[in-house]
């Protein structure tokens, strides 16, 4: 067991000492989340003036936006730092030496947590200085919403990585684009309930819908639904439960295809 | 007891249609320095993936060290290693980056001695604060042979260890793998289209071609029995359907 956390622990030094190597990596994390609060500010503030619903819940589109780039962040850190390996050609080396796949998992999970957090409390910062927004007024429930949002964005990383390592990097498409599909059903900017009514019950499968109702039940009522809160954390660790699955599983079908030393194009 | 370091029974890889490896048998004793010779696509890195656990075969056994690598890899993979010119170690890591990853995951203890060590062995030391991606080939080389190195493995797996490297490169990391072999008693497999690398370092060669095994013996006795002057010319008559070998895969069909 100490052993397993020596590999996981290295897998996390090893991207630590790559983001020192470039800080570019840093402002990618920072870059995109920065440009799209910026954006949603202003249109905040113009929607404020115009619209009884964005005026009463002061913050509704910025704090669905931190936390849907929460969501992409988690995923695409973590697809990112599998990536690595794969631009490196560096996955043979790591799956002949005593490095388990579950282990490497795992430490790309928690780099994925520490690239997040690198990129998103800057700029929730920002949006406090900017707009004079702070997500930390949703209290206590963000850090579920952080937590269910990111396990679900590792869910979705690890299934996408474990394509990549199968079908090669022709499949990194994928990666960058194939959280995106969540976006409309998510209800990150309307409510569910604004979907047509079979597209509700696709949207009541994942864990965002949860999470953005809630998110707007927080900032429009000033009440926290706890059963929306338990019911999306249900799901996303069951997402990640699977994500994990997938994973091992392409795993499985890469050493059987012999395609772990071929990792280009 | 002391099991042989590499034990292959009745190995078969197929991919779709084509058979990779076929019926492949082969037992490694320990200290011994094992050459796998064969054109392209005779089955070698197949075969040197299977044993690393990088690809499961479709029928057959390997135990490396005693252990049965298809059902317990992670009880031999500390006590191996592996280098190959095709597969990188991370391009923007320093050198000292990389050995260190690498010491860690193979549960090197007192990471920094063993780094020192290493890096004064194989003449790193110069580069170590260098990004990988920013050696030369004869600089990657070593590098990549420290990194095989760091756990002192006692099975070491090397797929053209000389490639692309210049006679005198190539000629210090011969010297070097004789070295560690002699000192740590370390059992070496390696692929190679090198016949004089195989002459000075292998005590017993396996020929291979269309996944079988079309020759084996220690690289004099081949030598002999093709009635050839060299391994390069004994090579040559494999690759051009001449030789011993050639009726054992006619017979095999």
């Amino acid at each position: 067991m100490g052993g397993s956390f020596q590999r996981i622990g290295a897998v996390v030094l090893r991207h630590v000492y790559l983001f020192r190597s470039s800080w570019l990596r840093i402002l990618d994390s920072i870059y995109w989340p920065a440009v799209q609060m910026v954006m949603w500010g202003f249109l905040t503030q113009f929607l404020a003036g115009q619209t009884s619903y964005v005026a009463q819940a002061a913050g509704v589109l910025l704090s669905g936006l931190l936390l849907w780039e929460v969501l992409i962040r988690g995923n695409l850190s973590l697809s990112i730092a599998f990536l690595e390996e794969m631009w490196s050609r560096n996955l043979g080396h790591l799956f002949v030496s005593p490095l388990r796949p579950i282990e490497m998992a795992a430490g790309i999970v928690t780099v994925s947590l520490l690239r997040t957090l690198m990129g998103m409390i800057p700029v929730s910062l920002l949006a406090w200085a900017f707009f004079g927004y702070s997500i930390y007024d949703l209290g206590l429930p963000l850090v579920a919403f952080f937590l269910i949002l990111q396990m679900f964005g590792w869910a979705v990383g690890l299934s996408m990585s474990g394509m990549i390592m199968r079908m090669g990097l022709s499949a990194e498409t994928f990666a960058w684009a194939g959280i995106f599909i969540l976006l409309p059903i998510s209800g990150v900017y309307y409510p569910v309930s604004a979907l047509p009514q079979w597209l509700q019950y696709v949207a009541w499968c994942v864990p965002t819908a949860y999470v953005f109702e809630g998110m707007r039940g927080i900032l429009t009522t000033q009440i926290v639904r706890w059963d929306l809160l338990a019911a999306a954390f249900g799901l996303s660790a069951l997402y990640l439960a699977l994500g994990f699955r997938i994973f091992l599983m392409f795993f499985a079908r890469a050493r059987r295809d012999g395609t772990l030393l071929q990792t280009g194009e | 007891m002391d099991h042989p370091a590499i034990e292959v029974a009745r190995l078969r890889k197929e991919y779709g249609k084509i058979v990779a490896v076929d019926e492949l048998s082969f037992v490694v004793p320990r200290g011994a320095v094992l050459g796998l010779l064969g054109g392209n696509g005779a089955g070698k890195t197949t075969t040197i993936s299977m044993l690393l656990g990088l690809l499961v075969p479709t029928a057959g056994s390997i135990r490396v060290l005693g252990i049965d690598m298809l059902r317990d890899r992670y009880r031999a993979l500390p006590r191996m290693n592996f280098s190959s010119p095709y597969v990188d170690l991370p391009h923007r890591l320093t050198v000292r980056q990389n050995l260190d990853f690498y010491a860690r995951l193979y549960g090197v203890r007192d990471v920094a001695g063993r780094l020192r060590e290493i890096a004064d062995r194989l003449q790193v030391g110069e580069f170590l604060e260098r990004p990988a991606g920013k050696l030369s080939a004869g600089q990657k080389t070593r590098v990549a042979l420290a990194k095989a190195l760091i756990n002192r493995p006692d099975v070491l797996l090397l797929d053209e260890p000389t490639a692309s490297l210049d006679p005198d490169t190539a000629d210090w990391v011969r010297t070097l793998l004789k070295d560690y072999q002699a000192e740590t008693g370390a059992t070496i497999l390696l692929a190679s289209h090198n016949m004089a690398e195989v002459e000075r370092l292998c005590d017993d060669v396996i020929m291979m071609q269309e996944g079988r095994v079309f020759e084996r013996g220690a690289p004099p006795d081949l030598i002999a029995r093709f009635g050839r002057n060299d391994m390069e010319e004994v090579f040559l008559d494999m690759a051009r359907g001449r030789g011993r070998g050639l009726d054992v895969l006619k017979k095999a069909g």
